[in-house]
């Protein structure tokens, strides 16, 4: 008897030869809407759990009993928990977030500004520090053991290892307060003049800049110095390559793959894990969006907040691997 | 100078107060009249309010979550910035907490304050050019109290019958009397709006000194200056900025750098390296919250008066406000009153620590062991550090109490309320009736020491229908005594309000009322320079 799915097996297997790099990125996309659902669902199941309901908590110590009730009702709260996920399930599939439960205004409509101010800042963050911490790890390569090195290290070393809020109020104090020359507080809204806006975001930036760093430098270094003691390293420098050359041309292909899987993780980090960061600068990101949702448990918000936040870095490590994988012939051509 | 004489004189700044009414005044107060015109003088020299110049205050408080309909105001930045662009009919004095007119020009009550008769202002304009009428009024006071209200207000109102217009009058017939009605019309939820606001409550469209500009939840509000103003005592500035600033420090950095000219929530832990900042004035107002420890009365082992007088005793009260609210605070005294509230009950004998009487309470209740105290930090600001003094003082008269931290989300609904002994806060109210009626009375749902006692409900009602304020203020000191005396509250400290303005303002009136000179702080600040 045949398997009447052995066809569908063929077809696989053969579009897998001849498209390889396709079916994996349909596969990966594939399985991040599965795992985007499986989000949504223990976000949910979290936000139920969480003790007091929206009602209760946003009305806080001048609720009634009557006006909870009222916006019980309102907000269809006292159905069973199943019926609500499975109504806000279907309006996502339709592209519909819902509206925010507090202020009544279409989800979608404010994550777009908030998501487009953090992406704003985290944007300028990683265009600033990946080329740095990439160069910076090629030139402690170069300078391995020397002083340079040294300097880079503990530079980056001492940045990483202060808290980031700390990092915030260090910056604030001398630039802020006592030099006078750098905006604070850092709030951005719509229809501010673009020089205005810059300036607002030099401070977050230079400290977002300065926690990513060194996690990034360190490994472009790491990765580097395993692949200059491999032997082809030693050709090349047998046939004369110069040191730098021979670095930016034959070690740093071969040592992508760990450095854009630090990269992806750090970018991520700098789209959703900066809320310290915003709260100190007074930055209107998503972050601080989340946290004051998750407050009163605002469910149409935490919920598209995590999902995006899921997304997010979903797509940054299915980015980095296919990198990993574009830059390494063994990968791309699996036997 | 004593606060009353204080507020004569700015509002002589304010040219609200000509020079003979002043001097009248203040001599009343107890002020010479040869002081009193020397002081109208340099009140009236000193602190000539200029107008106009951008004004931005760097708030704790606000959140995403915010919305400018008043009815769902619930925080800090969302109370302050209501005050801005609407008005309430009724608003409480600066010093002496007592109902002075606003939207409302009088109001007269009936014998027993069961029905009230108020006239409503004439010539006021909402911003949207349409004229204040009596319907405006009738519509926002039913949309805060029918069937489907979600206001915050609901529980204030609720006695409510009915709200009627009779020849122009605003009437409203109450369930039962109630001496304080005006007061409670005073609510900061209570704004004014056109048609009630029932067709956009978040239209921000009122009748306040300041139209609102842009407002963006958690982020900021702006306001530009009501050219049609009905007031002229208000309103200096040519417009506002609120920036929403929830953290502490980063509000001082703005402060302390003039990006911001005011500041609320100043860390009491951190108030004297701010005081140290050259353009920075440090505004206190003695205020009506207050952080308690709360028992149970009706459960084990609270449910006998001895332990709770035992614990009463042994709080070392003093230290306290000096740990805790850096001295930014007065000692409490066991029940939920100080002198800023209106008919205050004098003469009470102070509780003070005494370690001896809280032994000799103990060992007459006859307790065995530990006495297990839940807390959090969000209970108020340093309630853990608070329980484990109170931890130090308790163990001087042989009590053992095993403090248990408990997890700050959630703690209003699995803690507070819930369980028999915790730490909490408790904002203050217009007037004793609401105190009392909000937390003490049997039936109250925030009972939250569990104090049933039937006569002190008695004389609670008897006293909120009580016009005779002789009579009244015998009734508040009664009650009092029995709250202090039997009930499960343990009030170490009222806090102070403690706000900065930056050097180059001024106008800033150390209101009673709450916090942010009752969140008018915009309304009264104005620029030097």
């Amino acid at each position: 008897m045949a398997n009447p799915l052995a066809g569908v097996y063929a077809a696989r297997h053969r579009l897998k030869e001849s498209h390889p790099l396709t079916v994996l990125i349909v596969e990966r996309l594939g399985l991040s809407l599965l795992l985007l659902w499986a989000v949504s669902v223990l976000i949910f199941a979290g936000i139920e759990a969480l003790p007091g309901d929206f009602a209760q908590t946003y009305l806080g110590q001048s609720a009634t009993p009557q006006s909870i009730a009222n916006i019980r009702a309102d907000l269809g709260l006292d159905r069973p928990i199943t019926t609500r996920y499975f109504e806000w399930l279907g309006g996502v599939v339709q592209g519909d977030f819902g509206n925010s439960w507090a202020s009544g205004a279409p989800v979608t409509e404010q994550i777009t500004k908030r998501l487009g101010n953090s992406l704003f800042l985290a944007f300028f963050a990683a265009a600033i520090s990946v080329p740095l911490a990439v160069g910076l790890g090629m030139v402690a390569v170069h300078y391995r053991n020397r002083i340079p090195d040294r300097v880079i290290n503990i530079l980056s070393l001492a940045a990483i290892s202060l808290p980031e809020f700390f990092i915030g109020y260090l910056l604030i104090v001398f630039f802020a307060v006592q030099l006078g020359v750098a905006t604070f507080p850092s709030t951005v809204y719509d229809g501010m003049p673009w020089s205005e806006r810059m300036a607002a975001i030099a401070l977050p930036t230079a400290t977002l800049v300065m926690v990513v760093l060194a996690h990034m430098m360190r490994m472009t270094r790491a990765a580097i110095i395993s692949v200059m003691s491999s032997a082809y390293m030693e050709t090349a420098e047998l046939k004369g390559l110069g040191a730098f050359k021979a670095i930016v041309k034959h070690a740093a292909p071969n040592a992508i793959a760990p450095i854009v899987n630090v990269v992806a993780l750090n970018l991520a980090y700098l789209v959703v894990g900066v809320v310290v960061v915003e709260v100190v600068f007074v930055y209107p990101g998503m972050g601080q969006y989340m946290v004051d949702a998750v407050t009163v448990r605002d469910m149409p918000v935490v919920q598209a907040c995590g999902l995006i936040f899921a997304a997010v870095y979903i797509l940054l490590n299915m980015v980095a691997d296919l990198v990993a994988i574009i830059a390494n012939p063994r990968l791309r051509h699996p036997r | 100078m004593t606060d009353p004489i204080k507020y004569f004189a700015s509002r002589v700044s304010a040219h609200e107060m000509n020079r003979r009414e002043f001097i009248g005044r203040s001599m009343a107060a107890g002020l010479t009249l040869a002081a009193a015109t020397s002081l109208y003088g340099k009140s009236a020299m000193a602190q000539e309010p200029k107008r106009g110049g951008h004004l931005k205050l760097g708030l704790q408080g606000g959140s995403s979550t915010d919305v400018i309909d008043p009815a769902k105001s619930s925080s800090q930045f969302t109370f302050a910035m209501n005050r801005n662009w609407g008005d309430t009919l009724v608003e409480s004095h600066p010093t002496s907490g007592l109902a002075v007119p606003a939207l409302a020009e009088s109001w007269e009550p009936n014998a027993d304050a069961s029905v009230w008769t108020f006239k409503i202002r004439k010539g006021v304009e909402f911003h949207n050019g349409s004229e204040l009428t009596i319907d405006d009024v009738i519509k926002t006071l039913n949309r805060h109290t029918d069937e489907k209200s979600e206001s915050g207000a609901l529980g204030v109102l609720g006695s409510i019958k009915g709200i009627e217009n009779k020849g122009g009058d605003l009437v409203i017939t109450l369930s039962e009397g109630n001496a304080d009605l005006p007061l409670l019309l005073s609510d900061y939820h209570l704004v004014i709006q056109p048609g009630g606001g029932y067709d956009d409550p978040s239209s921000g469209i009122g009748t306040g000194p300041f139209k609102v500009d842009n407002f963006e939840a958690g982020v900021r509000a702006t306001f530009v200056k009501n050219e049609n103003d009905w007031r002229s005592d208000r309103g200096y500035v040519d417009s506002v900025e609120m920036i929403v600033m929830n953290d502490a420090t980063a509000r001082m950095a703005a402060l302390s750098s003039g990006q911001v000219h005011f500041i609320n929530r100043v860390d009491p832990k951190t108030v004297s390296l701010l005081k140290r900042a050259p353009n920075v004035d440090i505004q206190t107002t003695s205020g009506r919250g207050h952080y308690v420890f709360i028992m149970h009365c009706n459960t084990a082992p609270f449910d006998n008066n001895d332990l709770r007088l035992a614990l009463k005793h042994a709080m070392d009260r003093e230290t306290m406000v000096e740990k805790i609210l850096g001295g930014y605070g007065k000692v409490g005294n066991d029940f939920p009153i100080n002198e800023t509230y209106a008919l205050f009950p004098e003469g009470i004998e102070q509780r003070s620590y005494d370690p001896d009487k809280a032994a000799f309470h103990f060992k007459k209740s006859g307790h065995d062991g530990s006495v297990l105290l839940r807390t959090s930090d969000v209970a108020f600001p340093g309630a853990v550090d608070a329980a484990v003094l109170y931890q130090e003082s308790a163990k001087k008269a042989g009590i053992d109490i095993e403090i248990k931290r408990e997890p700050g989300d959630g703690y209003w609904s699995n803690v507070w309320n819930v369980q028999p002994f915790s730490t909490s806060y408790w904002g203050g109210r217009p007037t004793q009736d609401q105190m009392y009626s909000t937390a003490y009375l049997s039936s109250a749902d925030w009972n939250d020491t569990r104090f049933f006692n039937t006569d002190f409900d008695k004389v609670l009602l008897e006293a909120r229908a009580e016009l005779d304020q002789n009579k009244r203020k015998e009734m508040y000191h009664d009650m009092a005594l029995m709250v202090r005396d039997t009930g499960g509250l343990i009030l170490p400290m009222f806090n102070d309000f403690v706000n900065a303005t930056t050097t180059n303002v001024s106008g800033f009136v150390q209101d009673i009322g709450n916090d942010m000179s009752n969140g008018y702080v915009a309304t009264r600040l104005w620029l030097n320079s």
